[in-house]
C-alpha cells in the first residue's frame, strides 16, 4: 500500500474539499479544512513495529512465556503464542501409533543386526540429558529432560563395520527419514530416547522411541523411530530433500567441546 | 444539489456506486485467500488440528504460496486503467480529516458513557474505523509477508531473528483473526453495506446517514 502513496497524496484534496465545502481563510481556526496522510503513517508504524518485533521479539517472548506460564492453568494461555511449549509436528495424517510388537531394528553395515523390544533397549546403559529443544522455525522449549541410549553405544553394541560412515534413520510413520554421520553422533552425544519431559515419550512426541540430537535443530531428532541402518553414504532426510541443511547445527558449526 | 439529508423520496431511491467491479473482485479474492491462510495456519499451529490434519509439508506449501499470492489481487487491481475507483478509495482511506478525528472522539465518548462533546461529524466515504482497519490490514499484511518469507528462507538470518519472526507472525495472526471477526460482525450488523460489497450499489439514504460528505461529492458529479 505504501507504494501507492503517490496517487493517495493527489486525490484527497478533493475528498477534503468535500468535507469542508466552504474553505475558510487561513488562520481562521477551527473551520480550517485539513487532511493528513494518517493511513500511510499507520501502515509505516505497523511495519516498524513488525521489524522491531522480529529483531527483538525473542527477548519479549521469554517474558511473555513466563507471564503465560503463570496463568497457564486457565487453558486459554496454552493456545496463545510464546508459551514456551512444543508445537507438535507431523508430516503424515496425524500422529502414528506404534505397533503392539514394537521393536527397534539396528542393521546395515554391522556385525550383529539387532532387533530390540523396548524393554531390551531400556536395559542398556542409560544417558540422561537436560537440554533445550530448538525448532528451526524459531520456537524453543527450555530444559527438556531426556533419557535414552547413546547412539554410538548402540552402534558399538551391534558392532560397526569399518565401511560405515553414517546412520540412516527411518520412522514407522512410513515417510520421515533422517541421517547423522558417525562423527556427528560423537560430537553431539545423540541419544535414542525412550523418556522425555520426565515420562515415557508420548505418541505425539514420537513414542515409544525417538532420536534426540543435542546442538542440532529439532528436525534431526526423528520421531517414531523404527530402524537405524549404518551406511557408507547417507541419504538426505525428509526436510533436507525439501531444502533444509543436512548439517543442522543450531549455531552454524559443531560445538567446540564434544558433548 | 440541496442538502441530501433534506432531499425527498427521489434522492432516497437513487443508488450510488459504492464499490466498483474491480474493488469487489479484489475484496472477495482477498477474503478467500485470507480464509485459506487462517485455516492452513491453524492446521500448522494447534496441536489438536495438527493431529487431525497432519501432512505438514503439504499444508506448509499451500500456506506459503497462498500467502505469497495474497498481495496480488490488490496490486493487479491498482495497476491499470481499471483501478481508478480502487486508487481513489485508497487515497480516501489514507487521508484523515478533522471529521474523522471528531468521529473517533465521539466513539471514545460513547465508550466512556459521556454525551458526545461535538456535533455528529459529516463523514466522507469511509469512517475512521474503516480507515484504521484498512491501514492495519495493509501494514500487518506486509509484516506477515515479511516474517513468513523470513521463516521460509531462513538460512541467511540469525536464529534470534527467526525466533522474533515466529513471535511476530503468531501474535499478529491472532490480532488479524480478532480484527477480521470484528469486520465480519460489523458487516452482518449492516446488511445494506454488506450487500453493496456484493452488488456494488448502495442507497443514498444509507449514504446520507453514514457518509453525507461522500453523498454530496457524488451528487455534484
Amino acid at each position: 500500500m505504501t507504494e501507492h502513496a503517490g496517487p493517495a497524496d493527489e486525490l484527497p484534496v478533493r475528498g477534503a474539499g468535500a468535507e469542508q465545502p466552504v474553505p475558510s481563510p487561513a488562520g481562521d481556526g477551527t473551520q480550517e479544512p485539513w487532511s493528513k496522510p494518517i493511513g500511510r503513517r499507520t501502515v509505516l508504524s505497523v511495519l516498524g513495529l513488525g521489524a522491531l518485533g522480529t529483531l527483538f521479539g525473542s527477548h519479549l517472548q521469554s517474558g511473555i512465556s513466563s507471564a503465560l506460564n503463570a496463568v497457564h492453568a486457565n487453558g486459554i494461555a496454552s493456545l496463545l503464542p510464546g508459551g514456551g511449549q512444543f508445537t507438535i509436528y507431523t508430516v503424515t495424517s496425524g500422529y502414528p501409533a506404534a505397533p503392539a510388537d514394537y521393536t527397534l531394528r539396528v542393521g546395515g553395515l554391522v556385525q550383529r543386526p539387532l532387533s530390540l523390544p523396548l524393554a531390551e533397549l531400556q536395559a542398556l546403559p542409560a544417558t540422561r540429558l537436560t537440554r533445550n529443544f530448538q525448532c528451526v522455525t524459531g520456537w524453543e522449549v527450555a530444559d527438556v529432560h531426556w533419557v535414552g541410549v547413546r547412539l554410538v553405544d548402540l552402534a558399538a553394541h551391534a558392532g560397526v563395520n569399518p565401511a560405515a560412515t553414517a546412520f540412516q534413520f527411518r520412522s514407522f510413520d512410513g515417510i520421515y527419514t533422517e541421517s547423522l554421520t558417525i562423527q556427528q553422533a560423537h560430537q553431539t552425544g545423540a541419544i535414542v530416547a525412550y523418556s522425555m519431559l520426565g515420562a515415557p515419550v508420548t505418541r505425539e512426541h514420537g513414542g515409544p522411541v525417538r532420536l534426540y540430537v543435542p546442538s542440532m535443530f529439532g528436525y534431526k531428532s526423528i520421531k517414531w523411530l523404527s530402524a537405524i541402518d549404518l551406511v557408507a553414504r547417507p541419504q538426505p532426510g525428509y526436510w533436507e530433500q525439501n531444502g533444509y541443511p543436512i548439517d543442522a547445527w543450531i549455531s552454524g558449526h559443531p560445538p567446540v567441546q564434544a558433548a | 444539489m440541496g442538502d441530501p439529508q433534506l432531499s425527498g423520496e427521489q434522492v432516497r431511491q437513487r443508488a450510488l456506486l459504492r464499490f466498483d467491479r474491480v474493488e469487489r473482485a479484489v475484496h472477495w479474492l482477498n477474503a478467500s485467500l485470507f480464509l485459506i491462510l487462517v485455516l492452513t495456519g491453524a492446521a500448522l499451529y494447534f496441536t489438536p488440528l495438527i493431529a487431525l490434519v497432519g501432512r505438514r509439508r503439504l499444508i506448509e506449501q499451500v500456506h506459503l504460496y497462498v500467502g505469497l499470492a495474497l498481495p496480488l489481487p490488490l496490486l493487479l487491481g491498482l495497476a491499470g486503467s481499471w483501478g481508478r475507483g480502487l486508487r481513489r478509495d485508497v487515497g480516501r482511506i489514507n487521508r484523515w480529516t478533522e471529521a474523522d478525528m471528531r468521529w473517533l472522539r465521539g466513539l471514545v465518548d460513547n465508550a466512556a458513557g459521556r454525551r458526545p462533546s461535538a456535533p455528529r461529524p459529516r463523514l466522507g466515504k469511509f469512517n475512521a474505523g474503516q480507515k484504521l482497519n484498512a491501514a492495519f490490514v495493509a501494514g500487518g499484511g506486509l509484516v506477515m509477508l515479511g516474517t513468513g518469507a523470513l521463516l521460509r528462507w531462513y538460512v541467511p538470518f540469525p536464529l534470534s531473528w527467526r525466533a522474533g519472526a515466529t513471535f511476530v507472525h503468531n501474535w499478529l495472526a491472532f490480532m488479524f483473526v480478532v480484527v477480521i471477526l470484528g469486520h465480519i460482525a460489523l458487516a452482518l450488523s449492516d446488511r445494506e453495506a454488506l450487500r453493496s460489497m456484493l452488488g456494488g450499489r448502495i442507497s443514498s439514504a444509507w449514504a446520507a446517514r453514514h457518509a453525507p460528505a461522500w453523498l454530496e461529492e457524488a451528487s455534484d458529479q
